[in-house]
């Protein structure tokens, strides 16, 4: 079957006074229908760059220089603004972190629910409004009718989340994209969001490209994962295959790094020595070769990028040849 | 772990209060106010560390910022070896202040953005006469290595720096007075995994190597378990549970604190589908906490009385120090 978004060889830049710095190197990677796909990184490694290309959401200074994003057979950076207009919110929506700004603060959830639908299901404002309270009470909030009339600083957070959610689902997207969408949370709240995301992915059968740094979030709720690490993957894999055999260094690092509240009390945490470096786009080898315990002369040199098993694929020499002992 | 008449605490709060006008609104006798800590008791003792968790507006941080006496209580006390620091007179403070030390979450907004790391550090140094002008520049090269910096980095900026170094220097800056204890107040939740570790680290080296107490406040159970000898579990002003950590990893009793740990991610895929306390409703306003138990509205356990009587925390077995405020699952436990 066709892949529902495919991308290829995707390649993002900064620009400015006539320098470029590239962000994000040759990303490659396809979601099938109904599936969830997490890429997880820490902070600056291009995940929300990535996740804002796909919709031609990237700020100005930003750009992108090579690639193309297939989405259901079309490639949308051919596409004009006009085009992608009819794309974006209906085919395919995103769910920001910030939902404070993402939300308009002088129009009613009600006037922003029913902007879209009017909008790309063509209703007329009373089947709009009908339907805009549907989704309201969809999305878990209770008293939906008095939720149309408010202004979203009168939500809490939670409440301004599962409206940005209903928002997306609307139109009854095919993809959804989430940027982050439980990190300003409180725990107990983003268990209810996350589980709300998920009943409605299955409901309608969604796909979801889900950005996160919480690597327990990504064992609640992946179907595939993909670990990003300066501007590159590092690796790919299905949620149980990742876990099970972590294969890059820097995913082994990850995982070990984080507390989990059922570990072994006693154990020491394990840390990532250094940071990441700077300019990394100019490092002809392996990116995390600096920080990483199994590096060897060839590291230095270039780059490899490899499937190990079916959709098993890793950006490492020593994990390619299988010499880095499992733990 | 520890026996609660083994030690002498260090700390000692009792009926402590916080109440903050709410904005907007005129001050006067009736006008409403954000209960933000609403009457709590807890002891800190020497050398541990007692990690305070709970979700945003739980009244965590008002009360870290009490203990290091940056606040007034509105009522109840602080008691530092037995003296009440919310009575101290802002001379009396002064000295024990350098003994009360706070890291703050924010790393950026906590450290002078006009000031070298070196003059942030000589700064309390220098006022609190830690160190004279002569042995200002050895103490600060061996601060700067406790926390893992190089010495060569002591001129530059702040933004200079990455956030997982800015933590180092804030911690650096409180260990600058060489204090008894310091609050660290949500000190990783900013930073990438990879570098909380490394900063959870250094904490606990520094710990054993000076013999510090802690207050390890957080809103997230793994970091604070891996850290906290003892925890405390907060909501809505109040704490609902109190424990060693790992008699309350073990048995958790107030339904708050279960609801707490199921709501953790757990990087493990295969348990995905595990049976888990989802708790209902949002977190309600402290300006009006709900009557009775205050987690009443969003309790799968709650029973008529929950809504009228509220709970005191008292021990789970006599004697324990494990204690929960939820007299339901309790009465419960001894059937």
């Amino acid at each position: 079957m066709e892949p529902l978004l495919q991308v290829e060889d995707l390649t993002i830049a900064f620009v400015e006074d006539n320098t470029q710095t590239v962000v994000v190197d040759k990303a490659g990677f396809s979601v099938k229908s109904g599936e969830v796909i997490c890429i997880v990184g820490e902070s600056g490694c291009g995940k929300s760059v990535t996740a804002l290309s796909l919709l031609g959401l990237l700020s100005p200074n930003a750009r992108i220089i090579d690639g193309s994003i297939i989405f259901e057979g079309k490639d949308l950076l051919k596409m004009n603004e006009k085009e992608l207009d009819g794309i974006r919110g209906s085919e395919a929506t995103m769910v920001f972190q910030d939902v404070m700004n993402s939300l308009n603060p002088v129009l009613t959830i009600g006037n922003q629910l029913t902007e879209i639908i009017r909008i790309h299901m063509g209703y007329d404002r009373k089947k709009a409004n009908e339907y805009a309270i549907e989704m309201i009470k969809k999305v878990g909030l209770p008293d939906a009718k008095a939720v149309m009339k408010k202004y979203p600083h009168m939500l809490s957070g939670g409440m301004q989340q599962r409206v940005m959610i209903a928002i997306a689902l609307a139109c009854g997207p095919k993809l959804i994209i989430a940027d982050e969408p439980t990190t300003a949370l409180d725990v107990t709240i983003q268990l209810q969001i996350m589980k709300l995301l998920v009943e409605l992915q299955k409901e309608f059968h969604m796909s979801i490209l889900l950005i996160t740094h919480d690597i327990g979030l990504v064992a609640e709720l992946a179907d595939r994962v993909i670990i990003m690490y300066a501007g590159q993957f590092m690796e790919e894999a299905p949620v149980n295959q990742l876990f099970d055999h972590p294969s890059h260094p820097y995913t082994r690092a990850l995982l070990e790094s984080v507390p989990c509240i059922y570990d072994d009390p006693d154990k020491k945490l394990s840390s990532i020595p250094g940071t990441v470096p700077d300019n990394y786009q100019d490092i002809e080898g392996c990116r995390f070769f600096g920080r990483c315990s199994y590096g060897i002369p060839a590291c230095k040199e270039k780059q490899v990028y490899s499937e190990l098993e079916e959709g098993h694929f890793v950006r490492c020499h020593r994990a390619v040849k299988e010499e880095i002992p499992f733990v | 772990m520890y026996n609660k008449e083994d030690r002498k605490p260090l700390m000692v709060t009792r009926g402590l209060k916080k109440y903050y006008p709410v904005r907007g609104t005129t001050i006067g006798k009736n006008s409403p106010v954000t209960h933000a800590v609403d009457g709590v008791d807890f002891e800190i003792y020497e050398g541990e560390t007692l990690g305070i968790v709970g979700e945003s507006g739980c009244g965590k941080s008002t009360i870290g910022r009490q203990i290091v006496a940056l606040e007034k209580p509105t009522s109840g006390h602080v008691l530092y070896q037995g003296e009440s620091i919310s009575e101290m007179s802002t001379r009396q403070l002064r000295k024990i202040r350098t003994q009360l030390q706070m890291v703050f979450q924010d790393s950026t907004s906590s450290l002078n953005p006009r000031k070298q790391v070196y003059d942030i550090l000589a700064a309390p140094m220098l006022y609190h006469g830690i160190t004279t002008g002569d042995n200002l520049d050895g103490e600060i090269n061996r601060l700067l290595d406790l926390v893992g910096l190089p010495k060569s980095m002591k001129h530059r900026y702040p933004h200079e720096f990455s956030g997982g170094q800015r933590q180092r220097i804030g911690i650096a800056k409180a260990l600058s007075v060489k204090p008894r204890l310091i609050v660290c107040d949500e000190p990783v939740s900013a930073l990438d995994v990879s570098v909380q570790a490394q900063i959870l680290n250094l904490l606990k080296q520094l710990q054993d190597e000076f013999k510090l107490t802690y207050v390890f406040i957080a809103h997230g159970l793994g970091a604070v378990r891996y850290v906290s000898s003892r925890i405390a579990i907060m909501y809505l002003g109040r704490i609902v549970e109190i424990a060693n950590t790992q008699e309350l990893f073990d048995d958790p009793v107030h339904p708050y604190t279960k609801a707490l740990f199921d709501a953790s991610p757990i990087p493990a895929p295969k348990l995905r589908g595990r049976e888990r306390i989802v708790l209902k409703g949002e977190i309600p306003s402290s300006v009006n906490p709900p009557k009775g138990c205050r987690f009443h509205t969003r309790c799968p356990y709650a029973i008529p009385s929950c809504e009228i009587n509220d709970p005191p925390l008292i021990p789970v077995k006599p004697g324990s120090n494990h204690m929960a405020a939820c007299p339901v699952l309790l009465a419960e436990r001894e059937r």
